[in-house]
């Protein structure tokens, strides 16, 4: 399963510590096909977090607003689950524990959550289903943090830079992984990055926001057929799309 | 994040083994004791002034014998109990609204400021006027002096909760009281037990306090009786037990924290 999002004038302003209002985001356009895989890049600051946060509903729109299958977002949605670039998972739970959450909270039985929980592992690639988040590397702590997001079984994914604070190697194992896992089920995916080579890599698409306030500059489809291999990133195709990436980001 | 952090250091930090942490506290006690039995010897002070150890312990006995010890242990011990207690449950109640609410937080904040830059002592007084000689004034004493530190941590700890985690927990759809009890209590267990250890220790003091200004028992009532009929030992009788107690809530408050907060140093 997966949902269709469509932003339409989009706005965000924020109150300042000051008081006067920030214009962080828009006015920004953009539709996204169901199961389609889209890359947001752009400067720091450039709303790129709070463009997430709204399609999460977790920040309400100033004008215009985010539509999930036409039914606007005000609140969040269960459809939706959301992956930060910190692992963000409770020091005091297990991995399995950590992993089940999310049917704990919709008040699942200990027995099946569990077995849910349990179930999903070896696609993580994880085998410490007893561990606690101390014990586990930053890599192992975010396959966790994706495990919290799939056993939701999510229509769309949100991930704001989910690989951000890891190694070049482990992020690179974790995203092909994630690719995997998506071809497979062919959620919405939503992906915040800052890694131009990820983002090519990854998406169907990726979308440029100019510097605050955020607005779309360049919309660059990646047709590169999947799957993809890593050998992929050294064709020119590869290399012609990256530096389109590149040069709209350097406008920005 | 941080927080994590903080765990690996706390986990990489490498320790000593258990049993020579432990010779090295009692060769501190021991050497206090020769350096006090030396004093002694040297004849330095006459004997009302700093009673031989050995004497001391000899009056340890004949208290416990009379049953003069434990009455007053007893009462002090009750009293400290209780006040830690209200003192406990008021604070973490007021903390966590407090810690939830700015607005509460500029209401009351002057007046819990004001109050704790107060000294016991001067308002220990007062206490006994207003709730008599008995134990209710050691209670309410040793309540107010665990109240505040206890107050602040419980307010740091529910607010050390990370924004992302929060985020998190109203994109899953929790309930105000799943991420309460699931998030914000948990988090908030370090600093809690932390400002918990500091209190029991306190709450001790506020009850001697009390006993102090006017009491018909307790230990603090014994160490003025002793002092005033030049009987020394039994004042060291009653400070030592004192400190007795202190330590050994500390070290309770210390096994709960191990057990409570086993993720914090599992390897
Ligand atoms: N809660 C908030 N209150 C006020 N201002 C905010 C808030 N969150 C973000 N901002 C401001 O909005 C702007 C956009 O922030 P946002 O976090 O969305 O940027 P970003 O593109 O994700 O940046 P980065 O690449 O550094 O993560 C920034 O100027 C930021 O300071
Ligand atoms: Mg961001």
């Amino acid at each position: 399963m997966s949902a269709e999002i469509a932003a339409r004038n989009l706005t965000v302003s924020y109150q300042a510590v000051d008081g006067r209002g920030l214009h962080a985001l828009g006015p920004i356009n953009f539709t996204i096909q169901p199961g389609e895989f889209v890359s947001f890049v752009g400067p720091s600051g450039s709303g790129k977090s709070t463009l997430i946060r709204v399609v999460a509903g977790l920040v309400n729109p100033t004008e215009g607003g985010v539509w999930l299958d036409e039914t606007p977002v005000t609140a969040p949605s269960p459809r939706v689950a959301l992956m930060f670039q910190e692992a963000n998972l409770l020091p005091w739970r297990t991995v399995t524990d950590n992993i089940a959450l999310p049917l704990e909270l919709a008040g699942v039985a200990k027995k099946e959550r569990t077995a849910a929980a349990l179930a999903l592992l070896p696609r993580l690639g994880l085998d410490c289903p007893t561990s606690y988040p101390a014990e586990l590397s930053g890599g192992m702590a975010q396959r966790v943090a994706l495990g919290r997001v799939l056993i939701q079984k999510p229509d769309v994914l949100l991930l704001d830079e989910p690989f951000g604070a890891l190694d070049a190697l482990t992020r690179e194992r974790l995203s092909q992984d994630l690719i995997h896992m998506w071809e497979h089920d062919r959620q919405t995916v939503m992906m915040v990055t800052h890694d131009i080579h990820e983002a090519v890599m990854l998406s169907d698409r990726i979308i440029v926001l100019s510097r605050r306030p955020g607005q779309v500059i360049a919309d660059i489809r990646v047709s590169i057929p999947r799957p993809r291999a890593q050998e992929d990133a050294y064709s020119t195709a590869f290399g012609d799309i990256a530096l389109l990436v590149r040069s709209a980001i350097e406008r920005a | 994040m941080q927080a994590v952090k903080n765990l690996q250091s706390v986990q990489m930090r490498p320790r000593k083994p258990a049993f020579r942490r432990a010779w090295l506290s009692w060769i501190g006690i021991v050497s206090v004791i020769a350096l006090w039995q030396i004093v002694v010897w040297l004849r330095v002070y006459p004997e009302f002034i700093i009673p031989p150890p050995i004497s001391v312990v000899e009056r340890f006995w004949e208290a416990l014998a009379d049953g003069t010890l434990w009455l007053h242990t007893s009462t002090t011990v009750s009293q400290m109990l209780a006040g830690l207690l209200f003192g406990v449950v008021s604070a973490v109640i007021l903390g966590t609204l407090i810690g939830k609410s700015r607005a509460l937080e500029a209401l009351l904040s002057p007046l819990i400021v004001a109050v704790q830059s107060t000294p016991v002592v001067a308002y220990a007084p007062l206490l006994v006027i207003w709730f008599g000689s008995g134990p209710t004034s050691k209670i309410v004493t040793s309540a107010l002096i665990v109240f505040f530190p206890m107050l602040l941590n419980t307010m740091i700890g529910i607010r050390s909760v990370p924004v992302m985690m929060h985020d998190l927990m109203r994109s899953l759809h929790a309930t105000r009281w799943q991420t309460f009890r699931m998030v914000e209590v948990p988090y908030a267990l370090p600093v809690l037990l932390g400002g918990l250890k500091v209190s029991a220790t306190l709450a001790v003091i506020g009850a001697v306090v009390g006993e102090f200004v006017m009491a018909d028992a307790g230990l603090g009532r014994l160490i003025n009786q002793a002092r005033f009929s030049f009987d020394t030992p039994l004042v060291l009788v009653a400070v030592i037990t004192l400190a007795a107690i202190a330590r050994f809530m500390y070290g309770m408050i210390s096994v709960l924290e191990r057990r409570l907060l086993f993720w914090q140093r599992r390897q």
